[in-house]
């Protein structure tokens, strides 16, 4: 079957696509967008965490059928060309990449928690990101990355947090 | 953006910054890593390229009466079916003992061996074919580790005529070790106290996140090219020639992403298989396992029972340790004669003890092959000795962490193998500092809205309101051995080049090191920094087209190839240097006395005498060398006596949990670690690496487990196999010591598996603390902890 | 495979009808993982993506939730937190984020796992399954929708299109058991609701048996305990041992297995504690908000 959608706001059609496949191997082996990582595919590890119309999911769940006329977004569309979201610079520079390959989709969860909670709590963190395994890092620098993400944003809106995190 | 990924995606980067060794500048690969555009084994695509799935037993133990692929070679769309029949060459593999098929031969000795692979057009096809083999089965009775040690009765895992190394009856290796007078009459009357502990660690998962994966292409040459995520390109290679049947130069590989590997990847998997597939077919094949394969598709950590005794003087001097240690090796040998030889000469752990006697045996089973994994024969013993420490401590009446320190081994010290310890051991002081650590807050909070569900065990399970919930502390602390032993050639190779483009020098560092996550091209970038004084570094992709760096394990690599870099780097500067001798007359003594730094040639007194462009003008150095670290000897067979380990490696770790004593549900509240890493190469990273370990050794004690039932395995799943959560994992404060070895590059030591060790036990120890329960079994389920 | 997708809920009804084997997929989070691994190849797929109606929910004249068959748990905790806590505390505990932004109470109902964590609060608040077909549209009361392990009452031609939830008049809990903190499927599972109106207390187990079930000893048991004590007009605390007596009563409704992820006795003990400690909890909940109101 074809299916048509947007990809981080280009349309996209993909052809010949097996019914039973998921939007995670249409990104990859059909579309030329490899990011989003395929580490279960049992809806268990968050690495192919993409947006669908706004909201995070598994990309690996979502039958391809499913994106029909709807809009995904993905880790590769975070980064404004060679400027990266505030989010992934945050990534970088705490430390919180070591195999790399759970940042994907913790990148897209992040992203989407920042933009509901601006100033989020370490329990909203965790809870936030529970469905995002990572094997190398023991989340101590993912935290730490959420944390210096959330205040640089917080400078760049020019607020500071409203009462101290706890 | 959007494109396929090739393999041509795997070119080399650049290494940011103008940190040299001891500043954490960011890694070279990770802006790739968050903008979606590093090139995983998984991601690589190719024109025409086929899809690669392998046909595993759904039994662990059965004569194989027949197969038949023919309604699976007519499907449309399948390129290929074979069977160990369509090898062209040796039909063996294996890292120590040649022992396992490539594909299963008549019989199949574990759940999830490999029978046959298809190759098709796409995954589907391929999965519609797998489902087509016929085999005809005769099953027999599994053999587990109890029924391995009586053939006679229960039969051979392998014909015993095919046992080689070691191997014998279903042992595949075992060591004695003798120290002073053993366990003798005479040593156990002068021990005041004797306690005997049996403990059991079950089969644990590396669960590194990237599945195993790559792309074989074959060349015009008749060769391959693979494209792969692996930890050791090079024996790989040697495993994979003489079942090709191609000469080493013929096949070719390529360091593509690699997700993890944790020892996972120690072994080859679908490599070769991939191999057969392309040179049948002609075309390039792609093979992914999904979660359940990969669960099938690598070794796990070698499940253990182990009896302990420890006798000590009544103030609490260590008089003796008798220990005997039986691991499951599953189905073929790995690597399990190294872990063998880990197992005994490290199953006392980091103390002083005059007298030992340790056996430590691996056998064949019918259960999934056991290898390589963080902590490699340490880990379980480290559950041991350290239960038995705690148990110990319980019987005297004295503080835990006294008794250790008490019995704490240090530079000087002799260890149960003979060998003395030559370098910084602060294993006292590690303890010290851990507990000196300030303790995480007394309790969950409850505020006017009850309590904050997400501090608590269980979570937002909402089991509990704080109702069962005790607090315990608990220590732990561990010793690792860093590089390969006993007698194993060692080395690691490195190439690096200096030039000049445009119009600045360049510093390239080409290796065949697999980076796995850890963070050694960051190291390699800072390593030629601090060397070459150059700020423009650049990582080419590992590959075989350089010699062998010996593999991503044993807390080596940053020793090892970071001390091949330097080797190689200082090889590139004597090279300049020599330049400038010539070309400017430098004396010996000036040139003794000069550095590279800012790309400028400066003496003594930081005088600049040269520029590094001049000097290298159009003729760029490049330089290739090889570094050992100091030979090591294997254990004497009968006694365990030898310099076996070239470097040991502590880490002491504090746990405070919290537990539902009523459901058994454990919240690991807090894991504090101590460590010493000789010299923090790139303090970030070193961090990652201690944060890292801990969270397996806490999976370890609190979740991981394969569970395996008459060989089968019942949870081959990220829904059943569980590994922590960010919910599951606490804040995990470090405090990093410095002791510099005086035999390793800058003094550092490896860093990357001791937290694995220690934070098991401490954890466990910790819920000792909560429930007053003996736990003799790691992972403690909520079974043990309400006993029922 | 045929991948089809109506838009209305009519087409929808039709398609089904025409293809009784038809899967449904909703959210997909339990269709995709057996189409992933290979465990399942139905000869069509029905999305019911595209049909809006499933995705909202209405409050009915009297006060009962209609909760349309693919509302995402995320929603359900957003919004219906107050009206519906029990679902929504087990809502929060489904998956992940990403598993709640998809997965669905139909679906759940459409799989009827008996580790499903709908299924207990939708039997303590004694919710219908609104089922619909060609030939017409069916009330199923919850207690006659588990049938067996992974079996509903459905028909093969028909779907469900909303769960009707009466509205909390009282205090609910859901609590589980799982070996991690997070993401994980319940090795057993339990809700309470408080009926205070009608004076009743109802119960739903998870996990524990082939199907979702009620206690229903336990529950005629605690009913009698506070008729007879009194205790709805007084207000009082729950007597202890009347809390541990619920707890073994529940215990004993159960028929638990062993298996992978845990033991027949440790899901009995457990069981026992949960249904102690969350009928406490709902109880003391009960005399406070009493007391407030007073
Ligand atoms: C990682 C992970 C974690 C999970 N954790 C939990 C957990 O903690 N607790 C839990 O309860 N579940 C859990 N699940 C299972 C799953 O998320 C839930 O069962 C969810 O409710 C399914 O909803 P869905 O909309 O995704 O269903 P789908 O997958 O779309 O469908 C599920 C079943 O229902 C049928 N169906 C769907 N809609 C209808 C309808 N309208 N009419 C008739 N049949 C229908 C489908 O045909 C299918 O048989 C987990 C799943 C994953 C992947
Ligand atoms: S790959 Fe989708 S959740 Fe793991
Ligand atoms: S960095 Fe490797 S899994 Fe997270």
């Amino acid at each position: 079957m074809r299916v048509t959608f947007t990809v981080n706001g280009r349309p996209t059609e993909a052809d010949d696509v097996w019914e039973g496949e998921s939007l995670l191997y249409v990104l990859r082996e059909r579309v030329g967008l490899p990011g989003s990582k395929n580490a279960c595919e049992q809806g268990e590890c968050g690495s192919c965490t993409v947006y669908l119309d706004g909201a995070p999911v598994c990309a690996c769940l979502v039958a391809a059928g499913q994106v029909q006329d709807r809009a995904v977004g993905t880790v590769e569309g975070l980064a404004d060309g060679d400027t990266l979201d505030p989010v992934q610079q945050a990534f970088v520079d705490a430390g919180a990449v070591q195999c790399g390959f759970c940042t994907p989709g913790l990148l897209v969860q992040t992203h989407d928690l920042l933009n509901r909670a601006h100033h989020p709590s370490d329990a909203e963190i965790r809870e936030a990101l529970s469905g995002n395994l990572c094997r190398c890092t023991g989340y101590e620098k993912i935290m730490d990355a959420v944390r210096l993400a959330a205040a640089r944003k917080a400078d760049a809106r020019g607020t500071a947090p409203a009462g101290s995190e706890g | 953006m959007a494109g396929p990924t090739t393999p041509r995606n795997l070119s080399a980067v650049s290494a940011p910054g103008r940190d040299g060794i001891g500043a954490s500048p960011p890694r070279p690969d990770g802006i790739l890593k968050v903008k979606g555009d590093f090139a995983y084994a998984s991601d690589l695509w190719h024109e025409d390229m086929l899809w690669g799935t392998t046909l595993r037993s759904p039994h662990a133990r059965a004569r194989i009466r027949s197969v038949d692929v023919s309604a699976a070679l007519a499907l449309p769309g399948v390129y290929a079916v074979l069977t160990h029949e369509d090898i062209p060459g040796s039909k063996f593999y294996g890292l120590e003992i040649a022992d396992q098929p490539v594909l299963a031969i008549d019989e199949v000795r574990f759940h999830g061996e490999p029978i046959a692979i298809v190759a098709a057009d796409h995954p589907e096809t391929a999965r519609r074919a797998v489902a087509r083999i016929v085999v005809d089965y005769d099953v027999s009775p599994a053999i587990g580790p109890v029924e391995a040690l009586d053939p006679e009765r229960y039969g051979h895992v392998h014909a015993p005529a095919d046992y080689k190394a070691h191997a014998s009856g279903n042992i595949v290796h075992s060591q004695h070790v003798h120290h002073g007078d053993g366990d003798s009459a005479e040593v156990r009357a002068r021990a005041d106290v004797i306690v005997r502990g049996e403990y059991e660690v079950g089969m644990q998962d590396q669960a590194f996140l990237g599945p195993e994966s790559g792309l074989a292409v074959p060349a015009e040459d008749g060769g391959i090219d693979l494209y792969i995520a692996t930890q050791w390109l090079h024996v790989d290679r040697q495993q994979m020639c003489p079942v090709l049947a191609l000469p080493p130069e013929k096949v070719r590989l390529t360091l593509a992403g690699v997700g993890g590997a944790f020892g996972g990847r120690e072994d080859i998997s679908m490599q070769v298989h991939a191999c057969l597939l392309a040179q049948y077919t002609g075309k390039p094949v792609k093979i992914v396992y999904n979660r359940e394969e990969s669960f099938f598709g690598h070794v796990h950590r070698h499940p253990a029972t182990m009896v302990f005794e420890h006798g000590a003087t009544r103030d609490g001097r260590l008089v003796f340790v008798r220990a005997e240690i039986v691991l499951d090796g599953g189905a073929y040998a790995s690597s399990s004669p190294a872990v063998v030889g880990n197992a005994a000469s490290l199953g006392i752990g980091p103390y002083v003890i005059p007298n030992a006697s340790i056996d430590a045996t691996a056998v064949y089973t019918n259960n999934p092959p056991c290898g390589a994994m963080r902590g490699f024969g340490a880990v379980q013993m480290c559950f041991g000795y350290e239960s038995q420490m705690d148990r110990l401590a319980a019987e005297l009446g004295m503080d835990p962490v006294k008794l250790r320190r008490l019995n704490a081994m240090e530079q000087g010290s002799v260890l149960p193998t003979g060998q003395v310890v030559d370098a910084p051991a602060p294993v006292a002081e590690l303890l010290r500092r851990v507990e000196a650590m300030p303790l995480p807050a007394a309790a969950y909070r409850r505020t006017g809205d009850g309590v904050d569900l997400r501090e608590l065990p269980g979570g937002v399970s909402n089991s509990t309101h704080g109702e069962g919930v005790v607090r315990g502390i608990g220590y732990g602390v561990g010793i690792k051995n860093v590089g390969f032993s006993e007698g194993f050639d060692d080395y690691s190779t490195a190439r690096v080049r200096l030039e000049v483009i445009n119009g600045a020098p360049v510093a390239l560092v080409h290796t065949a090191m697999a980076e796995v996550g850890q963070g050694g091209v960051t190291v390699h970038a800072q390593i030629v920094r601090t060397e070459l004084g150059v700020d423009l570094v650049t990582i080419a992709p590992a590959d075989t087209r350089v010699g062998s760096a010996g593999s991503t394990s044993a807390s080596r690599q940053t020793y090892m190839t970071g001390g091949a870099v330097k080797s190689a780097a200082e090889a590139v500067r004597g090279t300049v240097l020599a330049r400038g001798r010539r070309r400017h007359g430098w004396t010996p003594d000036l040139v003794a006395g000069l550095r590279l730094v800012d790309g400028k040639v400066v003496d003594r007194a930081d005088a600049v005498v040269a520029d590094l462009v001049d000097l290298l003008g159009d003729e760029p150095v490049d330089e290739t060398v090889e570094f050992r670290h100091r030979p090591t000897q294997a254990f004497d067979r009968l006694t365990g006596q030898g310099f076996g380990h070239v470097q040991y490696t502590f880490c002491a770790h504090r746990a405070v949990v919290d537990v539902d004593v009523e459901l058994g549900l454990v919240k690991v509240v807090e894991l504090a670690a101590a460590q010493d890493v000789g010299k923090a190469m790139n303090p970030l990273a070193v961090l990652g690496q201690i944060h890292g370990g801990s969270t397996q050794g806490l999976g370890l004690a609190v979740m991981e487990e394969i569970v395996v039932a008459e060989g089968r395995v019942r949870n081959p799943s990220f829904t059943d196999y569980l590994i922590p959560t960010i919910l599951d994992t606490p804040p995990m404060p470090v405090d990093v010591l410095e002791l510099a070895d005086p035999h390793a590059p800058y003094g550092l030591r490896g860093a990357g598996e001791a937290p694995t060790l220690s934070a098991t036990p401490a954890i466990v120890a910790a819920i000792r603390a909560a429930t007053g329960l003996a736990l003799n079994r790691v992972p403690v389920r909520p079974e043990h902890l309400t006993g029922i | 495979m045929e991948f089809l997708r109506p838009a209305t809920w009519e087409e929808a009804l039709a398609v089904k009808a025409q293809h009784p084997s038809a899967v449904p997929i909703a959210g997909g989070t339990d269709v995709m993982v057996e189409l992933n691994f290979d465990r399942r190849r139905p000869d069509a797929l029905v999305d019911l993506n595209r049909i809006r109606e499933l995705h909202e929910w209405r409050i009915e004249d009297d006060d009962t939730v209609r909760l349309g068959a693919s509302v995402p748990y995320a929603r359900i905790i957003e919004a219906l937190h107050d009206r519906l806590p029990g679902l929504s505390l087990g809502a929060r505990t489904v998956g992940s984020p990403q598993i709640r932004n998809r997965g669905s109470v139909g679906g759940n109902l459409g799989g009827a796992s008996p580790a499903g964590d709908a299924h207990p609060p939708l039997l303590a608040s004694g919710a219908t399954v609104e089922a619909a077909s060609v030939r017409g549209t069916r009330l199923i009361p919850i207690d006659d929708f588990y049938l067996g392990v992974k079996r509903n009452a459905l028909e093969p031609d028909e779907l469900i299109r909303a769960v009707h939830i009466p509205s909390a008049t009282g205090p609910q809990q859901f609590a589980k058991i799982g070996t991690r903190n997070a993401m994980v499927i319940a090795v057993c599972s339990f809700a309470v609701a408080l009926h205070p109106h009608t004076r009743d207390v109802r119960t739903g187990i998870g996990s524990a048996a082939p199907t979702p079930r009620r206690a229903r000893e336990a529950e005629e048991f605690i009913r009698a305990e506070l008729d007879e004590s009194g205790l709805w007009t007084s207000g009082g605390e729950l007597p202890r041992a009347a809390a541990r007596r619920f707890g073994e009563l529940v215990a004993g409704a159960a028929a638990p297995i062993d298996d992978v992820r845990g033991s027949a006795a440790y899901r009995r003990h457990a069981l026992a504690v949960l249904a102690r400690r969350t009928l406490l909890w709902t109880w003391n909940d009960h005399r406070a908000t009493g007391r407030a109101a007073a």
